[in-house]
């Protein structure tokens, strides 16, 4: 019954998968606290870029982002962020489209975790003679991140399946490989069956696991 | 009280070696509202201010006009002989010398009682974790929740909660304590566990600028009273003098106020 998927690497096409999430998640997770830092800073500079930034990425198409980052940044500017084969150039521009974007929503989501922050304990902060940055990284951001383990998680699973847009600049992830198998063989159901599956082998847990962790590390008020 | 002319001497903090706080013709406004008008105020060492008044009458952004929370439209406030700095370290620095204690206690949620005592000492001071854990201690026994030190501040009652804030702010070791209003908060059963601390603390010598309405630590621990309405320092005298014959009616009224419920 599964005969179709001979002559496939279906599993490393679902490992090209994991990889783009993964170097994009830790991307975004770093690029977006930095944008919720420069969000609630003193300085207005940093707070305008902020603001624009999320604005901006927000609104447009994934799809876009990523053929931007082929056509514009590669072809047209040559950065090739330190690669040689068209194969790592195209991923690491996938995984850098899938940051500037993803980044953007981390963002929003840590914001509102740092709104549930009572403001009395960061005027208790500062009054100890700690600085922006301290006050941020010791008494702000831990705990706005355990108020946010929920929202991230989302945004976790809404970024594994957003590497299928990776596709469009030929990076041989599990939605291109699909494409590919539909074009070639019979089994259109099965096919999109099999390729589903995988996506929800690899997004229910991290669900469930982020939702057990985001309980645990709650912040009791 | 010097009358309302304004008068144009040279503010030169520090020429009064006594003077620990020195407040000169400060002024601050919300928008329109004129919160501080024309503050003249001086806090010697050791010294217990209370400071008493109406509800929306500035006390609350006094406090926080002196360790710069809140900034001012005009005038000049020194502490230790030196003008407040306007940003970064050299602020932040004198913050870690002026102690501050909230109504609402505001202590690090995510951080366990001893973690909240610590924090300041390590990050701000410099201190190795072992020395700070070690005055931390000290200081929860002090005030007496050294056997809370493990947990966390949602696990502690108001009064307790209080005192792990007051510990806190001591832990820097200030050369002055602010209170706002410590135990507006609190259960009546409460209040006079986080009173005797501060009480203690005044017999200690250390100075004190003190906004609350409990008479009976205004009247045991303070050397002055300043009442405040509307923005202005309207009486300045000792606890006895102003409970027993306040000299304005605002200064009366507000004491049949508070009186008589
Ligand atoms: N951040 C703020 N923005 C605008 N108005 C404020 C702010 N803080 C205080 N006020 C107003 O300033 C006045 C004085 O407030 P406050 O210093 O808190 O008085 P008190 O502590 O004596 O009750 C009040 O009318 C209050 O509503
Ligand atoms: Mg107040």
């Amino acid at each position: 019954m599964f005969d179709f998927l001979q002559g496939y690497d279906v599993l490393g096409a679902f490992w090209t998968t994991i990889q783009l999430t993964v170097w994009s998640a830790i991307g975004s997770l770093v690029w977006g606290t930095v944008l919720a830092a420069m969000r609630v800073s003193p300085v207005p500079v940093m707070r305008g870029f902020g603001t624009g930034y999320v604005n901006v990425v927000r609104n447009i198409p994934l799809t876009v982002i990523i053929v931007f980052t082929s056509l514009g940044l590669f072809q047209t500017l040559g950065v090739s962020l330190g690669a040689d084969t068209f194969d790592v150039i195209n991923f690491r521009l996938a995984v850098l489209g899938l940051i500037a974007y993803t980044s953007a929503f981390v963002c929003e989501a840590l914001r509102s975790g740092i709104n549930t922050v009572p403001l009395g304990q960061v005027e208790a902060a500062r009054a100890l003679g700690l600085s922006f940055i301290q006050v941020l990284t010791l008494v702000v951001l831990p705990q706005a991140f355990r108020s946010v383990v929920g929202p991230l998680a989302n945004v976790l699973i809404a970024l594994t399946k957003n590497t299928t847009v990776a596709a469009a600049i030929g990076v041989p992830e599990a939605a291109l490989l699909m494409r590919e198998m539909i074009e070639n063989e019979a089994q259109l159901i099965l096919i999109s069956a099999v390729f589903a599956a995988g996506f929800i082998v690899l997004t229910l847990p991290t669900g469930l696991f982020l939702g057990r962790v985001g309980k645990k590390v709650a912040v009791k008020r | 009280m010097s009358g309302a002319a304004v008068s144009k001497e040279p503010f030169t903090p520090g020429m009064n070696s006594r003077a620990l706080v020195e407040l000169h013709h400060v002024d601050k406004h919300f928008g329109p509202l004129h919160v501080l008008r024309d503050i003249d105020l001086t806090v010697d060492r050791g010294e217990v201010v209370v400071v008493i008044g109406p509800s929306g009458g500035g006390k609350s952004t006094l406090c926080r006009a002196i360790n710069r929370l809140e900034t001012i439209d005009s005038g000049e406030i020194a502490i230790d002989g030196r003008p407040l700095p306007a940003e970064g370290r050299e602020l932040a620095r004198l913050r870690a010398d002026v102690g501050m204690v909230f109504q609402s206690f505001n202590l690090f949620a995510h951080k366990t009682v001893l973690q909240n005592v610590t924090l300041g000492q390590i990050k701000v001071r410099g201190k190795d974790r072992k020395s700070a854990e070690e005055r931390a201690r000290t200081l929860l026994d002090r005030v007496g929740v050294g056997t809370q030190a493990a947990k966390y501040p949602a696990q502690l009652s108001g009064g307790q909660q209080q005192r792990v804030a007051i510990a806190r702010a001591l832990a820097m070791d200030p050369k002055i304590m602010l209170f706002d209003e410590p135990t507006s908060a609190l259960d009546p059963e409460m209040i006079n566990e986080v009173l005797e601390v501060m009480r203690q603390l005044a017999r200690d010598g250390m100075t004190m600028v003190v906004v609350t309405h409990e008479m009976g630590f205004a009247r045991s621990a303070a050397n002055r009273v300043v009442f405040m309405a509307d923005g202005r320092i309207v009486e300045e005298t000792t606890p006895d003098e102003f409970f027993t014959n306040p000299r304005t009616d605002r200064a009366k009224d507000f004491l049949s106020k508070i009186l008589h419920h």
